[in-house]
């Protein structure tokens, strides 16, 4: 049961600053063949960063060894609820290193580059049909980035019609942190409403703050308790009865392709996680991508540029192609303007196509499904185990109150920490807000039958022990490179860069 | 659970402790105990006016960050800045070192729609069920 962690747990790596000796490198330069000239202002160098000498294997290792001291969803199982960490196929990295997308450059001409864009635009094509929009823009470069774009064009939306008042945006309190953080980067004032007791927005409540202040609605359906949204057209109807727009955050759209359209259930604009629906590589501070999506009324403020396709023989139409059609980039006519430099993250761009083309539309509504399936089978194996926050049939994700019955001074976070030592990476915790001691967890459509069964036989034995050894608990992870880290403390007293010995 | 029987409480889990026309503001005892430890209080500023039920504080623990509301209406007169470079006094202290400001009441009256201890008490355990 328990994980062998081999080599990742032979301790902490030391900084590469600790590796450094004076005079090592990594690099033999040529013999210098121009002539030597001072430098224009030394002045402008720096002595102070002490930069690290190491060879280049010293080098190799470290990251090496840093890489294998990670955990990744190709190690082993990440039900991190909310983040969809599913396996992400390598052919969408053999895909995105194909010459002919990873060395482009985004100044080329667009004649020379029409493969990429026909890519961009079957790409928007894909994503505005899987959740029934009327125009996509790729801009956005994360799902946050997204979330600000939406909320800007609903902005954009009420001040193209004079309408200057509608500066509340209504966020329920089982929202992403994400959506109140975006209201106020976007300069909008937040009203939160809460959750009824079957974890739907409380329509009382939404009605009370309904108005003609009101920009718009940001809803997560199905929501992070991981529930659909029971009365939907009703909330729909109250939002756009005042005037308001309806924003999606589609972090949960995994639980929904082939299955339902946010569009056609009333969404004026979505973004999209394309590293968690579409299998791109998560965060860790690379690139991302949150293209958006909006319904008709809503396309003409969409970010650009947008890729848009001519016939040849049409008037007008830049053509220098045989097949006949020509894509070019377009403005749109009252575009919030550009969110990114250059065409959004590309490469991720052609993960994310890969993906949807390697499935197809069957093969999407099979990941929802399966998605689905997972979660509401993982759930019912952990009945009596760790009690669920509402008895409803789920969508994806389903969030558990992390306290065994037996063993009340136990906590999700002690759990978390314990789970690391059955090598399994802890379940979101302490989100949503509106469940105590929460554990929010999303198996996703790859994992096996046996990974969810060890994972649910993973969670009985900590209850055991919980139980017979709370101090055991208290105390994990015991087998992971470092122990309990002082999250207090780290929080404190923060040490942001190392500053030597 | 700590109660002071010296102050009125809200459903927000603040409590207010009247001094004449002016009164110190906090949270309570179950309020950082829900919280855990708390890492970060965001405070407003001297001269800063609010309503009662007005967000004029943040509290963040390692769990989360909460809006601290205001339980009665009124001018900030004073905050406690001792609090910035100290936040675990809320952990600590919630009723005491950790009070959060000090306002001129506005509108005295409204200190009838808060809870007296028993009250709160009574509330918090209806929560807990």
């Amino acid at each position: 049961m328990k994980a062998d962690f081999g080599i990742r747990c032979s301790g902490a790596e030391p900084v590469i600053y600790e590796l450094s000796k004076p005079g090592r490198m990594a690099t033999t330069l040529p013999q210098l063949d121009v002539p030597q000239a001072a430098l224009p202002d030394a002045a402008l160098l720096r002595d102070d960063v002490d930069l690290p000498e190491v060879s280049e294997l010293d080098l190799m290792r470290h990251y090496v060894r840093m890489s294998q001291l990670n955990w990744a969803v190709d190690i082993g199982f990440y039900p991190l609820g909310s983040c969809t960490m599913k396996y992400n196929p390598k052919v969408n990295e053999a895909a995105a290193r194909l010459p002919g997308f990873a060395r482009t450059h985004p100044y080329q001409d667009v004649h020379a580059v029409q493969g990429n864009l026909r890519l961009m635009h079957e790409l928007q094509e894909m994503l505005k049909e899987v959740a029934g929009f009327a125009g996509v823009s790729l801009q956005p470069s994360a799902g946050a980035h997204g979330e600000l774009t939406g909320v800007l064009i609903m902005r954009a939306y009420h001040v193209a019609r004079g309408d200057m008042q509608r500066t509340r945006i209504i966020v329920p309190d089982s929202a992403h942190g994400t959506n109140p953080a975006t209201t106020n980067m976007a300069g909008l004032e937040v009203v939160e409403v809460p959750s009824d007791a079957r974890g739907n927005v409380d329509l009382a409540a939404l009605e009370s703050v309904c108005g003609e202040t009101v920009c718009g609605l940001m809803l997560t359906n199905p929501n992070t308790l991981g529930l659909f949204e029971e009365q939907l057209p009703a909330v729909m109807e109250l939002i756009h009865g005042c005037g308001g727009l309806v924003y999606g955050d589609g972090a949960n759209f995994n639980a929904l392709m082939g299955i339902a359209k946010p569009g056609e259930l009333g969404f004026d604009v979505m973004h999209f996680n394309l590293h968690k629906t579409f299998s791109t590589p998560h965060g860790g501070g690379g690139p991302g991508a949150g293209p958006v999506g909006v319904a008709e009324l809503l396309v003409p403020f969409l970010p650009g540029p947008v890729v848009a396709l001519c016939r040849c023989e049409e008037a007008g139409c830049d053509c220098q192609e045989e097949e006949g059609v020509h894509y070019h980039l377009v403005m749109p006519e009252q575009s919030i303007g550009r969110v990114r430099s250059f065409y959004g993250n590309f490469g991720v761009l052609v993960r994310a196509y890969t993906y949807m083309r390697a499935l197809g539309a069957e093969g999407l509504r099979e990941v929802s499904e399966m998605a689905v399936l997972n979660a509401n089978y993982l759930k019912t194996r952990l009945a009596g185990v760790l009690p669920v926050s509402h008895q409803r049939t789920h969508m994806h994700e389903f969030v558990v109150k992390g306290i065994y019955p037996s063993a009340p001074d136990v906590h999700a976070l002690d759990i978390s920490k314990r789970l690391i030592d059955y090598g399994f990476h802890p379940p979101t915790n302490y989100f949503p807000l509106i469940v105590p001691e929460a554990l929010m967890i999303e198996p996703t459509e790859t994992e096996s039958k046996e990974t969810l069964d060890a994972f649910a036989a993973a969670l009985r034995a900590i209850g055991e022990e919980a139980r017979d050894d709370p101090e055991l608990l208290h105390e994990a992870p015991h087998t992971a490179p470092v122990r309990r880290l002082d999250e207090v403390r780290a929080a404190r007293e923060p040490i942001l860069r190392w500053q030597g010995g | 659970m700590k109660l002071d029987p010296n102050c009125r409480y809200d459903q927000e889990h603040e409590w207010v402790r009247v001094e004449g026309d002016e009164a110190l503001i906090g949270i309570t005892d179950y309020a950082q105990d829900q919280l855990s430890d708390v890492v970060y209080v965001e405070l407003p500023e001297v001269g800063d006016t609010f309503d009662q039920g007005d967000v004029f504080a943040v509290v963040e623990s390692v769990k989360t960050a909460s809006d601290v509301y205001m339980p009665v209406g009124g001018d900030i007169l004073e905050i406690n800045e001792a609090l910035e470079d100290s936040p675990e006094l809320v952990n600590e202290d919630p009723f005491g070192q950790a009070w959060f400001v000090r306002i001129a009441i506005a509108d005295p009256s409204e200190l009838d729609d808060l809870m007296d201890a028993e009250a709160y008490r009574a509330y918090v355990e209806g929560l807990d069920e």
